[in-house]
């Protein structure tokens, strides 16, 4: 099954990391992502540039910055194929941002019917 | 029986309702036609045809259900030895860290000691309501989250084994609080898991720590009143199972065992001796200690030394320590400075105790003490 891992770094232990260090860390990341059970992901931009969008009356309502206003912010995604949870979660621990003060929040994703394709 | 279910159904709602039919089937037939010469194997196959039926129907209704292709059990292929015994991935599966703690004690309790959800629910002082959710949260958690049914694999056994192993003491010190004999449930888990891994010295440690303190759990209380073990009338101690304590201690022992729940269960041993070697006690508190780094363990090794004969090490031992808002830590206190003749003192370490008491026993036992210098 597929498995979202959510990637919360740690802001400020990001803030101090030495150049070398954060080389390191992103050579962890990109094997990673070499992993064959790595489906899709992305590191994001940081949440200064967020914007949250509600439809209320038929209007696009706009606020700037993220949804809930925590010190944790989501820094990045991936999907991967495992086979159960106890996979997911080894795959997670590798993530350099859970060594390093962050947390990644694992979520099963919903595996939705294949039906069957209309044609157009 | 629901173990074997569980690890051919995948699923443990699935298991406990083709379990709950077979026996109600059995309960119907077994008086007219008599038992079956195997009735477990009986029981098993005819709940395996039972959830197969059962999803055969489901799935003609909603082609839905992605299951393998599900074998017919036939019974002549069956006997007892064939069932396969599948509680270790059960207890492993109920105990996985990724469901909140309460979560693994209901379900473990649930499906491993058999115990019903009312019984659960009044062992930990909540509505059977309240239980029902705790225990369907979980096992939707399990289902949703793809929690494997399996022993984990070697690289994270230890830490894996070490969450079951908590979780069961848990049970049993719910259990010593004194409702619901969750105590003696408890044992029988240990008993069973340590059957399970016969080579994790730890499950044999903590077996044997839940059998020597259960044992004296009779002459713990007088009436309402905590009785301290020097005091406590051994006559009401259960030899029978403070020796099988032992055999579990030994063996872990042998399988070379020096973690928390052997120490312990090694401390609770020899507190179970007509002489008790406080030097010794004090030696493996003292490794305890070291373990675990635990304050309260500390307190514990300096009792032993002032049992030892040394109550001014134990007293400098104990004023090393920062466990002001802890009730022991003043008694104990108290209880050196007296043994030291310093009276005084001595009662202003009892009364803060006593400010810090809430439960009755416990300040009818430090009045009396009080009273005594």
């Amino acid at each position: 099954m597929q498995y979202a891992l959510m990637i919360y770094p740690d802001p400020d232990y990001l803030e101090a990391m030495p150049d070398a260090e954060r080389a390191a860390t992103r050579a962890d990341y990109l094997a990673l992502a070499d992993d064959a059970r790595y489906v899709a992901g992305a590191r994001l931009q940081p949440v200064e540039t967020a914007t949250c969008v509600r439809v209320v009356g038929g209007r696009t309502l706009m606020t700037d910055g993220p949804f809930a206003d925590t010190k944790e912010v989501l820094g990045g995604f991936s999907v991967v194929e495992a086979a159960d949870l106890d996979e997911a979660i080894e795959l997670a621990a590798r993530i350099p941002a859970v060594r390093l003060g962050g947390a990644v929040e694992i979520r099963p994703v919903l595996a939705v019917e294949a039906g069957p394709v209309v044609p157009r | 029986m629901l173990a074997s279910l569980v690890g051919f159904l995948g699923d443990v709602d699935k298991a406990e309702e083709a379990t709950q039919e077979a026996f109600a089937i059995a309960a119907e037939r077994w008086p007219v036609s008599g038992v079956p010469d195997r009735p477990v194997a009986w029981l098993v196959t005819t709940a395996r045809n039972r959830a197969i039926d059962r999803i055969r129907r489901e799935r003609t209704l909603a082609e839905k259900i992605r299951l393998l292709p599900v074998p017919e059990a036939v019974m002549d292929e069956f006997d007892d030895s064939a069932i396969k015994d599948e509680r270790l991935e059960l207890i492993f599966t109920c105990c996985h860290p990724a469901l909140p703690l309460d979560g693994q004690v209901a379900l473990t309790l649930r499906a491993l000691g058999g115990l019903q959800t009312a019984e659960i629910a009044r062992a930990f002082l909540v509505s059977e309501e309240t239980m029902k959710r705790r225990l369907s949260r979980a096992k939707a958690k399990i289902a949703a989250a793809g929690i494997p049914f399996a022993v984990p694999e070697a690289r994270v056994l230890p830490e894996r084994l070490d969450a079951v192993l908590a979780v069961l003491y848990l049970i049993y010190n719910e259990g010593y609080r004194g409702r619901v004999d969750l105590g003696a449930e408890a044992i029988r888990l240990g008993q069973v898991l340590a059957a399970l891994m016969p080579d994790e010295p730890e499950a044999h440690g903590l077996l044997a720590l839940m059998m020597i303190h259960h044992a004296r759990r009779r002459a713990r209380f007088a009436g309402e009143d905590l009785v301290l073990l020097e005091d406590q009338d051994r006559s009401l101690w259960d030899a029978g199972q403070i020796a099988a304590g032992q055999v579990a201690l030994d063996r872990a022992i042998a399988l070379g065992g020096r973690g928390a729940y052997v120490v312990q269960a090694a401390i609770a041993s020899l507190q179970a001796r007509d002489r008790i070697d406080w030097p010794q006690v004090a030696a493996l508190y003292r490794r305890l200690v070291e373990l675990t780094g635990s304050p309260v363990v500390e307190l514990n090794r300096a009792v032993a030394v002032a049992q030892a004969g040394d109550p001014g090490a134990a007293l400098a031992a104990v004023d090393r320590l920062d466990l002001d808002g802890y009730l022991y830590l003043h008694s104990t206190r108290g209880e050196l400075l007296r043994r030291l003749g310093r009276d005084d003192e001595a009662r202003a370490a009892y009364r803060r105790a006593l400010e810090l008491a809430t439960s009755p026993p416990e300040q009818r036992f430090l009045r009396r003490r009080l009273d005594q210098i």
